[in-house]
């Protein structure tokens, strides 16, 4: 190891020995080495004072860190549904094709949240759009010359935020803080009440009323409070907070900020997904401007003992990570299994402190909701779902972005105006969702009848759904953080009879199978990804039985067992 | 087929197994005079009977490793009405799948070419012998399980408790004591 490698360690780690940060120091080594250096965990081990191998054990968990180095490019294709069906696979191929004798990686992710604009990748952990066969040549010829990233023209990392349809929130001038002064001048408690009269509930996707569990949070005395933003947007098909943290990060730390004068927090986190990295400087820019502004530090706005800071911390490609309990499992360094609840986040967080975790949305509506009145904010929508929400639009249509509807739109009327009509269903919420078939289109985004985290995906009438079930199954088998028995095995033979269908080599046997595996998983999962995981293989079956029953084997009643190619490795040895 | 009629025709094999379940099917004892009463065996290790007729029952051991395991299970499911897979091996691949960490070619290597003692090193590959599988598989891969008997061995208890429960027609269900895993 050379004396190098020991100092930009030493750098990384920067005196910083809480072991809260360890996450944080690996995805930075990572970041500057493409791995990380045994050396590494040793003097991490030293600093931190956990285990060698529960360093090792975190850098198993999270999928943008490495053990091993694999080569100067690490180059991870997004692999969403919406990928897919713009040939990813075959734009991976391309690249192995054109960069053989490289330094280089080249693997897939989930879903890198540019479905409007994809496929997309990631180079290093930077993310690159549009991806064509001329851009994959470009990215080709940049490695064989051994560009290092930092060099690579500007043009392949323009991502646009994309909004095709703007309503009541995104219409507004930038807040300059106006929300967050009201806040202040109305004081905690009417600050809440303004919260609770709008009605809004998170956006995330569960619905919490964002009111209750502020003051929830607020009740539980304690000396600290924390508040989170879930900026870990890994649904599938989910890229709203993308926009949000690029062009509108300031009132998302606005809204922030009105939760920590609300529940008396000094500190919040932003906890940043890996695949977002290239947001990550802008973001620290706009917190700077804000402290110049004293929107954030000490006295805000002048308001004597109102002391508050954003601290930004990194994900590393972890699904389960948008939980909001493994999110402050992972936030604390560690990995990013959910913790048995309750007690809750509101209860105990992040330091086993109260927090509130929030949707990246849900923040910023609340700056907007300050500043222009609950009246304003709930006119729209409908009783039980007031206001308007983002939808990420993705997939079969001819205007995929970031679309703003009240609540009580119809799919039909979303569809028509982003151009996918003629749509065989649409994947609301992403894989954990519900798929909703051409003959359900009248059913309404809210929260009593069809609710999102945001994610709609355009399954066009060209299109397979079994491709479609084959993607989901592979995300959760590589998202299932491994913790419980029914989610880490069952999402595997889920996975398993799903391809077999896709192969059409079904049986009855799969078929029984496939719903005793769900039910296993639905009743006895440690969280809501185990319990979730299987809905959509389920939906389908209900719905759409043929598409199971029209990929059977040749014998139904027994499962398929190729006995050609379970001999081709003994065939192959003893040739 | 029966040969008695009224009497259940029973049929079992151990394919990669430890014969620790058949093991475990005669330690029903005195039992066994009982048994016989009520049925009359097919194919099984006991008569040394090869070829199996139309059976009632099926009971299958071990897992599934080579090709001449994947055809005697698909003759048990096509001439036994049920299909019982008893112990560990059958049900999840037992002891005979921890070689599916390694390749095929690392462990036929380690016993036929690089292991200890070996005078002319060489992997076994006359036609008269099954070809291995890739993987050791459980017994359901292959083909439709009616019950499973889990344990390593089930008990000679559990045993008899769900073939009474077969020959008389009922469903067979096991106390949460009976029913053990290791």
């Amino acid at each position: 190891m050379s004396a190098a490698t020991v100092e930009a360690i030493n750098n990384i780690i920067d005196n910083n020995h809480d072991p809260d940060y360890l996450l944080q120091h690996l995805i930075e080594i990572q970041h500057h080495f493409h791995y990380i250096p045994e050396i590494a965990i040793g003097a991490l081990a030293q600093t931190t004072g956990f285990s060698e191998t529960h360093i090792q054990s975190v850098v198993a968990f999270y999928s943008f860190l490495s053990l091993e180095y694999q080569g100067d490019y690490r180059i991870l294709f997004s692999d969403n549904f919406t990928d897919r069906i713009d040939h990813n696979q075959q734009l991976k191929t391309l690249l192995e094709d054109k960069v053989k004798d490289a330094s280089v990686y080249i693997g897939m992710t989930s879903c890198t949240g540019l479905c409007d604009q994809g496929p997309g990748l990631l180079v290093n952990g930077l993310a690159i759009n549009d991806l064509d066969d001329q851009r994959v040549e470009e990215i080709a010829a940049l490695i064989l010359n051994k560009e290092p990233v930092s060099n690579w023209p500007v043009h392949l990392f323009a991502i646009r935020d994309n909004i095709q349809r703007s309503d009541i929130q995104l219409q507004q001038e930038s807040s300059g803080g106006e929300g967050l002064a009201k806040a202040l001048s109305l004081g905690p408690d009417q600050t809440l009440s303004v919260v609770d009269a709008s009605g809004l509930r998170g956006r995330g996707g569960a619905g919490f009323k964002t009111a209750t569990k502020w003051s929830f949070c607020k009740q539980h005395q304690s000396d600290q409070h924390f508040v989170v933003c879930n900026a870990d947007e890994g649904e599938p098909g989910t890229f709203k907070d993308r926009i949000l943290l690029n062009t509108y990060a300031e009132e998302v730390i606005e809204g922030m900020t009105i939760c920590a004068s609300v529940i008396g927090a000094s500190k919040g986190l932003i906890y940043l997904r890996g695949e977002y990295r290239y947001l990550l400087e802008a973001l620290q820019g706009t917190m700077q401007k804000l402290r110049s502004e004293n929107k954030l530090g000490n006295n805000i706005l002048g308001q004597n003992g109102f002391d508050f800071d954003v601290e930004i911390h990194l994900g590393a490609g972890a699904y389960i990570c948008g939980e909001e309990s493994s999110l402050i499992e992972s936030l604390e360094g560690k990995r990013g299994i959910p913790r048995i609840r309750p007690p809750f986040p509101v209860q105990q967080g992040y330091k086993n402190k109260p927090t509130v975790v929030n949707n990246v949305e849900t923040f910023w509506s609340v700056a907007h909701i300050l500043r222009q009145g609950a009246d304003w904010f709930n006119q729209a929508g409908t009783e039980a779902s007031p206001g308007t929400r983002l939808l990420s639009i993705s997939g079969d249509c001819e205007r995929p972005g970031i679309y703003e509807y009240p609540f009580g739109m119809t799919l039909t009327e979303i569809l028509k105006d982003c151009g996918g009509a003629g749509a065989q269903a649409i994947q609301m919420a992403g894989a954990a969702g519900t798929t909703v078939l051409a003959k359900d289109f009248a059913r309404q985004l809210s929260f009593e009848d069809l609710a999102t985290g945001g994610s709609f995906m355009v399954i066009g009438s060209q299109r397979d759904l079994m491709d479609l079930l084959d993607n989901f199954a592979t995300f959760f088998r590589h998202e299932s953080c491994g913790f419980c028995t029914p989610c880490r095995v069952g999402t595997l033979l889920i996975e398993e009879i799903i391809q077999r269908f896709n192969h059409k080599q079904g049986s009855e046997v799969d078929l029984e199978q496939l719903q005793r595996i769900a039910q296993i998983m639905q009743e006895t999962s440690f969280c809501g990804l185990g319990s979730t995981a299987p809905t959509a293989f389920i939906d389908a079956l209900n719905q759409s039985p043929e598409l199971f029953t029209e990929r059977m084997g040749h014998d139904i009643d027994n499962p398929v067992f190729d006995l050609e190619q379970a001999t081709r490795d003994y065939k192959r040895i003893t040739q | 087929m029966n040969n008695t009629p009224g009497k259940i025709r029973i049929a079992t094999t151990s394919l990669a197994g430890c014969f620790g379940c058949h093991m475990s099917i005669l330690d029903i004892d005195e039992k066994i005079i009982d048994l016989v009463e009520l049925v009359e065996f097919d194919r099984t290790p006991l008569t040394d009977i090869k070829e199996i007729g139309e059976c009632d029952i099926g009971i299958i051991e071990g897992a599934v490793a080579n090709s001449e395991n994947v055809e005697v299970l698909q003759e048990f499911r096509k001439h036994c009405k049920t299909v019982v897979a008893i112990g560990a091996c059958a049900l999840n691949g037992g002891i005979p799948a921890m070689r599916n960490h390694y390749s095929l070619e690392e462990c036929l290597k380690e016993s036929y070419v690089d292991g200890m003692g070996l005078d002319k090193p060489l992997i076994p590959s006359d036609p008269e012998l099954p070809m291995i599988l890739n993987e050791v598989h459980p017994v359901q891969d292959v083909v439709k399980v009616d019950y499973v008997l889990p344990g390593c061995p089930p008990t000679a208890d559990m045993i008899w408790d769900a073939l009474t429960a077969l020959i008389e027609g009922r469903e067979p269900s096991f106390s949460l004591d009976e029913v053990r895993y290791d």
